[in-house]
């Protein structure tokens, strides 16, 4: 039996019909064709699959499409504002934090989280709130740089605004 | 003497934004009207005969399109090095691991994939079976495969010199034992594919590979397909670290179905199958004794290995010869033998991994220096200068180090960490330690045995003369490939990065091995070098022709054209070129004649402008058995110092700091050089300290999942230092070679020495978890 859900995906209004047990990830990904969500485990495991849920970063393959209703969700292709990148997607790209580029929908969408909860993290705190998103490929260190210079330049932006 | 435009800086890659936005597709991105989605039937068992497959109810199931077994997908044998094709795509009268492949299902969708499987009646016959490697060398052991008696899959002995009697004559023999554990790659995307048939019988195969060429070639052969018919392309990769590298019985059940059905057929590896496929880290047993003489001189080395290789080969004939061969540098010694064993038991097959074959035995081995080291009462980084290799000299088994920043390395950690305040001088608990390392830029012959090119490139320009597109069948599976050639393309070219594209892992484009062995920087480098050149002098030899001046004096960069290093009179190809662009809204301008005009010029003269570029190695290496595995044109080398704090109540372990010195040839983007230091060391850490894929007392993978098979999270990750050391390598393009595995060989053994440091323990089996370091220290301190 389906369940129809309306929710705010990247700022538009969408309405669906979903089965109960269909997770946010398949929804967004099958449903939504949004495939900057990525699967990587479907057990809550490895943080690929990170979304923005009313402000929280939450695994979307924890949580069913129908818990969804009602709500705010942010993915990554919600980030960029009129084709520009957005600071962190822009620090990521410049710092070389990407190499498969696997992790980094997840990451970034972690990196935001916490930078609009705490625009001034120290390392530690950066380390921590993306301790969720497993990354094989960089070692972790050129994504906590850009992190550290995404939080800057929105600092920046901030005061001269 | 570096005057480079785009070589050597930091620009960022070429497909950050893309994968920034969201917008790259990997594999499971991609669908088509109408796929249909598959699911595979694996072995619940370890080892047992297949009495009887019944597939009658999977097929009635509503929805079921198609079901395949080893009846529909015959016999045909397969695996990664023709020597050793032991792999069929199902099994048929036996299954060897839990995981074995017996069936597939194509359906509407994947639940219904799923509950077929699940209808599919196997009727087995239960076999003992082997999980040990030692227990099934022994007589009387489960036999895994009929034609390899002792469950004997590969074995390699070689001698170079004589070692005993060197060993006879040195001051001093230690001796030692090592043992690692089989480790999962675990990159974050698991394995995908889609595979399409036209109408014509041909098949493209979208699919997350390192090696789309290799996939190609095995996909037709089992299938039967013309391999002029078989086109494999890879999109984004997730990852793949070495277990990507051969076709999988994913990719070709896919390919089977979709041929069956006629429907595009989709398919993925949950995380458990993964692990279940595996091919990642074998599990090595080494041991080993290094004769030296008192002043620190090394002599001779003795070296056993014993490979867990799981149930089939894969590419474990190379790993077993790599265990021995790459410990002929980056020291100079005057003996060394090897005897290698690489064995089948009942578990997930083995294969390459980052660094494949010689972490391990580098992990050993340079414990062992350090011991003999500390025996002398020499200090470890003396004793690696003092026995180090140069540019110029050639191993024992003979592999030319055409260049070898090793020394300067050395020397970079030493000075970069302040090794001479802090070796025998931190408290109790805290400890520093060192290692070193080589690797192949690029393995020096092909898989299958063959004259091919290891590397062709063409490179196309746009009509207007703007954009050149490299096009090439290598990998960018996030080591930066596509970036490193479009910044050669674009510094051959002489123009500005942004006006390279790069369409790449497209069999259909050209011939590339792929993305193992660290390879594509050099020879796919080579490849797209030579196809600007060609492009470059072209353009050059008619620019001369209609400026009447000699070719050589024309030079190309950053976009603009000099003769004698003058504008020169070129306005009358600047106003053809702006006349024939009336109202477009680029037209050139400025002193100098631009790269696009005269690119046009060239097209208006011979029509679109093609360039191709090809690699080779020479033949290389010696004439013994195996002298094949090793042999690279170039070794890239790194050097690691290591520092850690260890509680001494509960034997937690903390990577406090890590100094990373690679010679890396000339850095094509320092920024991706860094990454993949920055990324080896990672993979190093976990292995050392925790990774540990564990099976139960019947051969079930007991941790397949990223939550109990852990890998390093940023907590567990400390700051780097990493610093590039760059030689000049003649066989390089513009000089470069490899840094994508070279430096993962020291993070173990440095590590594990800097825990001896701190704690006077030597552990010689990992992972190093903080229970195997306090029961080490509790029986030291009952001892
Ligand atoms: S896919 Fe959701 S945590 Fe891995
Ligand atoms: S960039 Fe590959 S997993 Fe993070």
């Amino acid at each position: 039996m389906k369940t129809i859900i309306q929710m705010t995906v990247n700022g538009e209004l969408v309405e669906s019909a979903v089965e109960p047990n269909r997770t946010l990830l398949q929804f967004l990904r099958e449903d939504l064709d949004l495939t900057g969500t990525k699967h990587g485990c479907g057990l809550g495991d490895c943080g690929a699959c990170t979304v923005i849920l009313d402000g929280k970063p939450v695994n979307s393959c924890l949580v069913l499409a129908v818990q969804a209703h009602g709500r705010e969700v942010l993915t990554i292709e919600g980030l960029a504002e009129n084709g520009n990148l957005h600071p962190i997607q822009q620090a990521f790209v410049d710092k070389g934090a990407i190499q498969c580029g696997f992790c980094t929908p997840g990451m970034i969408l972690s990196a935001k989280a916490l930078l609009d909860e705490n625009p001034k993290p120290s390392e530690l705190e950066i380390r921590t709130a993306i301790s969720g998103n497993l990354c094989r490929c960089t070692g972790y260190q050129k994504i906590v740089e850009a992190v550290q210079e995404a939080a800057t330049v929105i600092d920046g932006t901030e005061v001269s605004s | 003497m570096k005057d480079f435009k785009v070589l050597n800086t930091r620009a960022p890659r070429i497909d950050g934004p893309a994968k920034a936005v969201g917008k790259a597709k990997y594999a499971d991105d991609l669908t088509m009207p109408g796929a249909l989605y598959a699911a595979i039937l694996q072995s619940p068992l370890a080892h047992a005969k297949i009495l009887n497959i019944d597939t009658s109810k999977a097929r009635k199931l509503p929805g079921v399109k198609a079901v395949v077994t080893s009846k529909e997908a015959g016999l045909v044998r397969y695996g990664v090095s023709p020597a050793r094709y032991d792999e069929t795509l199902f099994a048929h009268e036996k299954v060897r691991y839990v995981g074995d492949e017996i069936a597939a299902v194509a359906a509407v969708d994947l639940a219904t994939a799923q509950e077929a499987v699940e209808l599919i009646k196997v009727d087995y016959e239960e076999l003992p079976a082997v999980f040990d490697m030692f227990e099934a060398m022994k007589e009387g052991a489960p036999q895994i495969h009929d034609e390899f008696p002792g469950n004997m899959n590969a074995e390699v002995h070689q001698e170079f010199g004589d070692t005993d009697a060197a060993l006879a004559q040195c001051d001093l023999v230690v001796d030692h034992t090592f043992l690692n554990k089989r480790q999962d790659a675990a990159f974050i995307e698991p394995h995908s594919c889609l595979a399409v048939f036209d109408l014509d019988g041909r098949l493209t195969l979208h699919t997350s590979t390192q090696v789309p060429h290799y996939v190609m070639r095995t996909v037709a052969m089992v299938l039967g397909i013309p391999v002029g018919n078989v086109r494999v392309v890879k999109p984004y990769v997730g990852g793949g670290f070495g277990p990507k590298c051969e076709a999988t019985p994913l990719e070709m059940s896919a390919a089977l179905l979709a041929r069956t059905t006629g429907k595009p057929v989709k398919m993925n590896y949950t995380r458990e199958q993964v692990f279940l496929h595996s091919r990642a880290r074998h599990q090595f047993y080494a041991e080993m004794s290094l004769g030296v003489m008192k002043d620190g001189t090394m002599v001779a080395l003795r070296n056993k290995a014993v490979l867990d290789g799981g149930a089939y080969t894969s590419f474990g004939i190379a790993t077993v010869y790599y265990s021995g061969s790459l410990l002929g540098g980056p020291y100079k010694l005057k003996a060394m033998k090897y005897d290698g064993y690489r064995v089948y038991t009942n578990k997930p097959t083995c294969g390459a991994q980052r660094g494949h074959g010689g972490v391990a035995h580098r992990a050993a081995f340079e414990q062992l220096l350090d011991m003999t080291a500390e025996k002398l009462g020499i200090d470890p980084v003396e004793m690696r200068l003092k026995n180090i290799m140069a540019t110029g000299d050639v191993t024992i088994n003979e592999l030319d180090m055409s260049s070898l920043g090793m020394k300067e390395c050395v020397e970079a950690v030493r000075d970069g960490s302040d090794w001479k305040n802090k070796k025998g001088k931190l408290p109790k608990g805290k400890g520093i330690g060192m290692a070193c390392g080589f690797f192949v830029s690029g393995a020096g012959y092909p898989i299958y045995r063959s004259d091919t090119y290891h590397s062709t490139v063409v490179i196309k320009v746009s009509e207007d003369g703007g954009v050149a597109t490299v096009l090439t069948g290598s990998a960018e599976i996030g080591q930066g490939s596509d970036t490193t050639m479009a910044m050669i393309a674009a510094e051959t070219l002489g123009i500005p990065l942004s006006h390279v594209r790069v369409v790449s892992g497209d069999t259909d484009l050209s011939v590339d091995l792929g993305a193992y062995s660290s390879r594509q920087t050099l020879m796919t480098g080579h490849a797209t070098k030579e196809a600007a050149e060609q492009i470059r002098n072209a353009i050059a030899s008619y620019l001369a022709e209609e400026m009447d001046c000699s070719p050589e004096s024309i030079s190309f960069s950053d976009g603009i054209v000099k003769f004698d290093g003058q504008p020169g009179n070129f306005q009358h190809i600047r106003v053809q070129y702006i006349k024939e662009h009336r109202g477009w809204t680029d037209p050139p301008s400025g002193e100098y004649l631009t790269f696009r005009e005269a690119a046009r010029l060239a097209y208006l003269k011979g029509g679109t402008l093609v360039g191709t570029g090809k690699y080779k190695p020479p033949r290389l290496g010696g004439s013994y058995k195996g002298a094949a595995v090793g042999t690279s044109p170039a070794y890239g080398c790194s050097a690691q110092v290591v520092e850690v704090s260890v509680d001494m109540e509960t034997g937690e372990i903390t990577v406090d700091n890590m100094t990373d010195a690679h010679d890396c040839g000339l850095a094509i983007n320092r920024t991706l050089v860094e990454g993949q230091m920055q990324g080896s060391l990672s993979m190093g850490l976990g292995e050392c300290l925790f990774e540990e894929v564990k099976f139960d007392s019947r051969g079930r993978v007991l941790n397949p999942s990223l939550g109990e098979y852990r890998i390093p999270t940023a907590l567990d990750m400390p700051n780097v230092k990493s610093i590039i050391v760059e030689s000049s390598e003649p066989h390089g393009p513009y000089g470069a070679k490899e840094v994508g595995e070279g430096a993962i060989m020291p993070t173990i053994p440095a590590i594990l020495n800097a825990i001896s440091d701190a704690t006077g323990i030597r552990i010689n089996e990992l992972p190093v978890t903080s229970e195997r370091l306090f029961m080490a220290l509790k029986n030291k301190e009952n001892a």
